[in-house]
């Protein structure tokens, strides 16, 4: 994944809570490989109308450009499908801000160089009151977890590990490899203690 | 002093990082026909799977119903994890195996889910396997790449959260209740970083397929997992599985399964009581698992409602085609299904089957049993045929009309009863309506075809 720490770009108002992972993407898109792009299923069967004709005042609708998104609390609640955090990626979106994140979805987002930026409460309604119609400048900084928008600053919390895996790109596999000396050391620990944790070999054939 | 959490995740931990994230060993990784990212991933990397022994593939997602395949994408969805286990010389459960069925059923009746293990599958809903005392957890593409290379997978480790409830339930009331119960009462976001450890006589009385709901809807709540502490009930239900630890070794495991408790001064970060006896039959009535009441209720009415609530509600009735202020059990349903890993374990079809022996169901509907285990069981039960007597389809098991991915959907403005986790909007299938509650309210609304309170069904009879 690309590694980033600064980012500006159109901002625009998602004014709902519980945005799910069924709503990002529709399960049944998801057969689809991903070398065919994913950003036409995000939010398909809220941007589109049953014959798939794009319904225009969605917002993302009306600006494609936008690159961050401002939502309601609990974004991306549901399922562990990262589709949809492709769906956003493929899309164009960098980064998306809100009260509050399912757990998983903000764990895929940043393995795909996606920043899931938490705000308060009070300073998620500000920026949802702000953005209106939108779309709105608005600069995000990793290294200082802060946003700013209008020359105001708001800070936003992202936990140091996600910062640093998003400002370097990092691949966790590669990171792990580090660690194989340990990892066979507490396999074989395992294995030695308790060999009952290691299922009995093929057994209903 | 110490939690369960803090005892299961001392276990698995490899290192360290200076950050705080743990680097932790998997014992169980269950792979499904959504993991075709992940493989390609692993392709991608030139990787091999590290631990093919403790990797198994199942066909569940798009696994058909009835008949075949509904479409060559959904055929290939399945043929891709057959090819990708094959490969990697991972055992699978495939289309075609008697022990197939879905991914969160078939690891606890094959003995692979066990207490004081680690148990990842890119699905959501592996907290269904906390109800060994099991640290269980649902992951996306990337990490089960992660794990599939390295049998690691790096987290922070959640904070604590016990959820007791105290106790005894009524009759006709269950582990969804409860569930939806707590979510309803503490909101979608109300265990969000938080490990949820359930304890309390209720759920000591629950049986192993009551606490697999119960910990199965954890993530509803916005929980990183569900956790029981296992006991006698856990250690019965896993002797003589053809996966589970035998002999020796069995009882082995069972002194230090004992051990998997948390301390009675144990802390926890958070720590929220329910009364058993307080909790009524509960239908969802909205798009989110928190929009859950006793059957009882009414409708809500944005007009009472705060500002803040209001739009949101006015617009969920509007999906959801209902009329603020009415008697949820005036809400007239067309259709049934009992399913998912959520609720389609013998213990949920027998339930079911107690409500709907020798009545009729005003609405169709699926059955499709958890697993072909299930399946068999159920039907030398005889509880196939109840469920044909009442005009239900008895189909095949698979994950169906819960995520409507293999072609069983509910077509768009049906109105669906249903055991399934999600009320999501499109879940089942666009435009569909989803009313979430346990499976003996679900066969109630089938004889009624509205929602409807099962209590006064039960007089009686058994309720299984
Ligand atoms: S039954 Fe539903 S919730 Fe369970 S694994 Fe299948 S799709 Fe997921």
């Amino acid at each position: 994944m690309t590694a980033w720490s600064q980012h500006k770009g159109k901002a625009i108002a998602l004014t709902l809570e519980n945005i799910d992972t069924d709503q990002l993407i529709p399960a049944r898109f998801m057969s689809t490989p991903r070398a065919e792009g994913y950003g036409d299923f995000l939010l398909h069967d809220m941007r589109k109308t049953s014959d798939g004709a794009p319904i225009p005042d969605f917002p993302i609708n009306r600006h494609p450009e936008a690159s961050i998104l401002v939502a309601g609390r609990n974004f991306g609640s549901g399922s562990s499908r990262e589709a949809a955090v492709y769906a956003l990626v493929d899309f164009g979106i960098r980064a998306v801000i809100a009260p509050s994140f399912g757990d998983i979805f903000a764990a895929n987002a940043v393995n795909n160089g996606l920043l899931p930026a938490r705000v308060t409460d009070e300073d998620a309604a500000r920026l949802l009151a702000r953005l209106g119609a939108g779309p709105v400048e608005l600069s995000l900084d990793i290294e200082t977890r802060t946003l700013s928008l209008d020359n105001q600053t708001m800070p936003f919390s992202l936990s140091a590990p996600w910062a640093e895996k998003l400002i370097n790109g990092w691949d966790d596999i590669d990171l792990t490899e580090h660690h194989r000396p340990a990892i066979s050391a507490y396999r074989a620990r395992r294995a030695e203690t308790q060999p009952w944790v290691f299922p009995a070999e093929d057994t209903a054939g | 002093m110490t939690t369960l959490l803090d005892k299961l995740w001392a276990a698995q931990e490899i290192v360290k990082s200076a950050d705080g994230r743990s680097l932790l060993w998997v014992d169980r990784h269950l792979v499904h026909e959504g993991s075709h990212h992940a493989f390609a991933k692993l392709a991608a990397r030139g990787a091999r799977v590290a631990e093919p022994r403790l990797t198994f593939g199942v066909v569940d997602h798009y696994a058909p119903t009835r008949g075949p395949a509904a479409s060559p994408a959904i055929a290939r969805m399945i043929d891709t994890l057959e090819q990708n286990a094959a490969q990697h010389r991972v055992p699978c459960f495939g289309l075609n195996d008697p022990r197939q069925g879905i991914v969160h059923v078939v690891g606890p009746e094959q003995g692979l889910t066990l207490p004081g293990l680690l148990v990842t599958c890119g699905d959501s809903h592996t907290s269904t396997h906390g109800a060994f005392g099991a640290l269980a957890f649902g992951i996306g593409a990337t990490d089960v790449a992660h794990v599939l290379a390295t049998q690691t997978i790096w987290q922070s480790k959640p904070k604590s959260m016990r959820l007791t409830v105290t106790g005894a339930l009524g009759p006709g009331v269950g582990a969804k209740d409860i569930a939806l119960a707590w979510i309803a009462k503490l909101g979608t976001g109300g265990a969000q970083g938080h490990a949820v450890e359930y304890a309390g006589e209720a759920v000591r009385a629950l049986s192993m397929e009551g606490r697999m709901t119960l910990c199965n809807l954890s993530i509803e709540g916005g929980a990183r997992f569900g956790m029981v502490a296992p006991d006698e009930t856990t250690f019965s239900y896993i002797e003589g599985r053809p996966y589970a630890p035998k002999g020796a070794g069995f009882d082995e495991a069972v002194a230090y399964w004992r051990t998997l408790n948390s301390d009675t001064d144990a802390a926890f970060d958070r720590d929220v009581t329910i009364e058993a006896a307080e909790i009524a039959p509960i239908v969802t009535w909205g798009t989110s698992p928190e929009d859950a009441l006793p059957v009882t209720a009414t409708i809500p009415n944005p007009s009472q409602a705060s500002e803040a609530d209001a739009d949101r509600i006015t617009a969920t009735i509007d999906y959801m085609g209902l009329t603020p202020g009415k008697a949820l059990t005036e809400v007239e349903i067309d259709q049934v299904f009992i399913g998912s890993c959520t609720n389609a374990r013998i213990e949920d079809l027998r339930a079911a089957a107690a409500v709907l022996a020798g009545r009729r169901a005003k609405v169709p509907g699926l059955v499709s049993p958890g697993s072909r285990q299930v399946k068999a069981q159920a039907e030398a039960e005889g509880l196939d045929r109840i469920f044909a007597q009442a005009g239900l389809e008895w189909v095949g098991s698979g994950c169906s009309m819960c995520v409507a991915m293999n072609g069983d959907s509910v077509a768009p403005g049906k109105r669906c009863a249903s055991t399934t986790n999600r009320n999501f909007r499109g879940r089942q299938g666009r435009g569909a309506r989803t009313h979430l509650m346990s499976p003996a309210m679900v066969a109630a609304a089938a004889v009624t075809g509205r929602l409807t309170d099962v209590r006064p069904m039960l007089k009686g009879r058994d309720a299984a």
